[in-house]
């Protein structure tokens, strides 16, 4: 069945398709629909879910901890400010083994104060020990959604997972969604129960104890070792997936890479501009290619050597930045690399910030300092559609 | 591809008419997409929405910069802002105005007017002051564009919209037969 629904509706509807058991939620642009969406699903009696208001994000994210150590499905959404404010509070649930999966509506942190685009909120949770999923467009929400719970529960993983999607260039956007059949997704997700030690009154047991200096390390390294592990369990699900639905979901995607000069990374919605942008460049005889990154945690390093290794340029476009370095996705893969003998020049393009639209103009600017490096070196990190001349005058650098 | 853009000020529904046209257009067998400007949106403001129409997967997500076709729901924003601004030459304007084609002054694209206003008060659709017009402009968009067949709108309307879905539809169809072609 083709659905018409908005990408916070691909997430409300994975949450209710994965019969998650218990939402709370804090509302958040862009996000907001998504706990909406969920309240109206159990007020028509179309979900049997417990859903709980909570006062702020950090309570969302406490509570939805809670609920999942008791041992059922739990599900959660949002943006921004608010991930922000969870920060502490998202170690504890990778930490406590957790299988929370959560929708992100990808949005700019303040200040200044900014609903629209860009990825830093995510990003810069990249260390809480949660998967990282980055959908393309609506369809990929959904099923990033079913699946992400299936991967996050899995015995070898037992991590939470994040599924982010571009704050209204694909939260508030209405696109055809391949919508399963509820029988589907039971079948492909099975009847839940959890892989792990719950709170049980009847099995008393301590969750999310004091780790001492002897033991805490080995926490650590399980964790580690979980999110290797979820490596594999990904591939697996992604192509039980495929069988089951026919859509192919691979951590890395590929497009024209084989003869690429120079090769395009990308994340999220701008991968769609790109696609066209490259069918334009290939029409002029160029050796351009691109790699959408989808699992950004776990970094799918050997995925990414293979789809890079023979490119000159790789032009990492990204929307976020790590102020007095470069964006994430370029340092994560200029060191994939660092150890290889042979290696392409990695040059990073920061766009689309605050919701700066990324067009075909953005992406000519990018490709015109890729062309350059592949004869010349150009600087490492490049800031796109910026008025540097304003910003250099204010900061008193004529 | 074939994109349009919407003008109309907050609550007047253009964003929803964006979003009913999608839809409408994916059962006519298309392939769709609709977004509102993502603005901070305020009553009375001037807002944009936007559809993208093709015959295959859409995987474009800059805004609308030239489009196929304006549609302007309130006549009074075309004093404020420039509707006709990226529109591709010999475009197709729909506005919801008392006026006929020729009154307006445009050169250069393909005019089409409907009282749309007028057809909504007639339908109870909102209120004397402000009423709803995103349904009825449909109808005119229908009439004028053509790519979009108007049973499509209809069965689009009357499962989306959000009351008065019999009535919705009713003004959609006035307006398509009352929808003056300046061409």
């Amino acid at each position: 069945m083709k659905a018409m629904i908005r990408g916070n509706e691909s997430i409300a509807y994975a949450f209710k398709l994965a019969r998650v058991q218990v939402v709370p939620a804090y509302p958040i642009t862009p996000s907001t629909l998504v706990p909406e969406k969920i309240s109206e699903f159990i007020a028509n009696g179309e979900m049997k879910a417990e859903f709980v208001p909570v006062e702020s994000e950090h309570s969302a994210i406490s509570a939805a901890i809670g609920a999942s150590a008791r041992g059922v499905r739990v599900g959660t959404a949002t943006a921004s400010q608010g991930l922000a404010l969870m920060h502490e509070v998202l170690f504890i649930a990778s930490g406590m083994r957790l299988p929370i999966v959560m929708g992100i509506g990808n949005r700019a942190l303040s200040a200044p104060i900014n609903i629209w685009c860009d990825h830093q909120d995510s990003m810069s949770q990249r260390d809480t020990g949660w998967m990282q999923f980055y959908g393309e467009n609506n369809q990929e929400g959904l099923d990033l959604g079913i699946m992400a719970f299936k991967i996050a529960e899995d015995k070898r993983v037992l991590l939470p997972a994040m599924v982010g999607l571009d704050a209204f260039v694909l939260t508030h956007t209405v696109e055809p969604v391949d919508m399963p059949e509820q029988s589907e997704v039971d079948d492909f997700l099975g009847e839940f129960k959890p892989n792990y030690v719950t709170l049980d009154p009847n099995k008393p047991a301590t969750l999310g104890s004091f780790g001492f200096p002897e033991h805490y390390t080995e926490f650590r390294f399980a964790q580690w070792v979980a999110m290797e592990q979820a490596k594999k369990v990904i591939d697996e699900v992604f192509e039980e997936f495929e069988k089951k639905f026919g859509r192919k979901y691979r951590k890395v995607m590929p497009e024209h890479t084989e003869d690429a000069d120079i090769i395009f990374v990308t994340m999220g919605s701008m991968s769609g501009t790109m696609r066209e942008y490259i069918k334009k460049l290939r029409a002029q005889g160029k050796k351009v290619g691109m790699v959408k990154i989808t699992v950004f945690r776990p970094f799918p390093k050997e995925e990414l050597i293979e789809a890079l290794q023979n490119a000159k340029v790789v032009a990492v476009v990204e929307r976020n930045i790590s102020m007095g370095f470069a964006g994430a996705v370029y340092g994560e893969l200029a060191a994939t690399f660092a150890n290889k003998s042979k290696k392409p020049k990695f040059v990073d393009f920061i766009v689309g910030l605050g919701g700066r639209d990324i067009t075909f103009n953005t992406l000519e600017s990018v490709y015109k300092v890729a062309e350059k490096a592949l004869t010349q070196d150009v600087d490492d990190v490049n800031w796109i559609d910026v008025n540097k001349e304003a910003v250099y005058k204010s900061e008193g650098l004529q | 591809m074939y994109e349009v853009r919407f003008h109309g000020r907050g609550g007047q529904g253009a964003v929803t008419a964006a979003n009913i046209l999608a839809i409408a257009a994916v059962k006519q067998g298309f392939y769709s997409q609709s977004f509102p400007y993502f603005g901070v949106e305020r009553r009375g403001a001037p807002v944009q929405a936007f559809t993208r129409i093709d015959d295959k997967r859409i995987d474009l997500r800059m805004n609308v910069y030239e489009p196929d076709a304006v549609v302007v729901l309130d006549p009074t924003l075309m004093s404020v802002i420039d509707v006709t601004q990226g529109l591709k030459e010999g475009g197709i304007i729909i506005i919801n105005t008392a006026k006929k084609p020729e009154e307006l002054g445009f050169s250069g694209y393909k005019v089409a007017t409907v009282n749309a206003t007028e057809i909504a008060i007639e339908h109870r659709l909102g209120s004397q002051a402000a009423p709803i017009v995103n349904t009825a402009i449909l109808g005119a968009y229908s009439k004028a564009v053509g790519n979009v067949k108007i049973e499509h709108v209809l069965e689009a309307i009357r499962e989306n919209a959000p009351a008065k879905k019999e009535e919705n539809a009713k003004a959609a169809e006035a307006a398509y037969e009352k929808t003056v072609l300046g061409w």
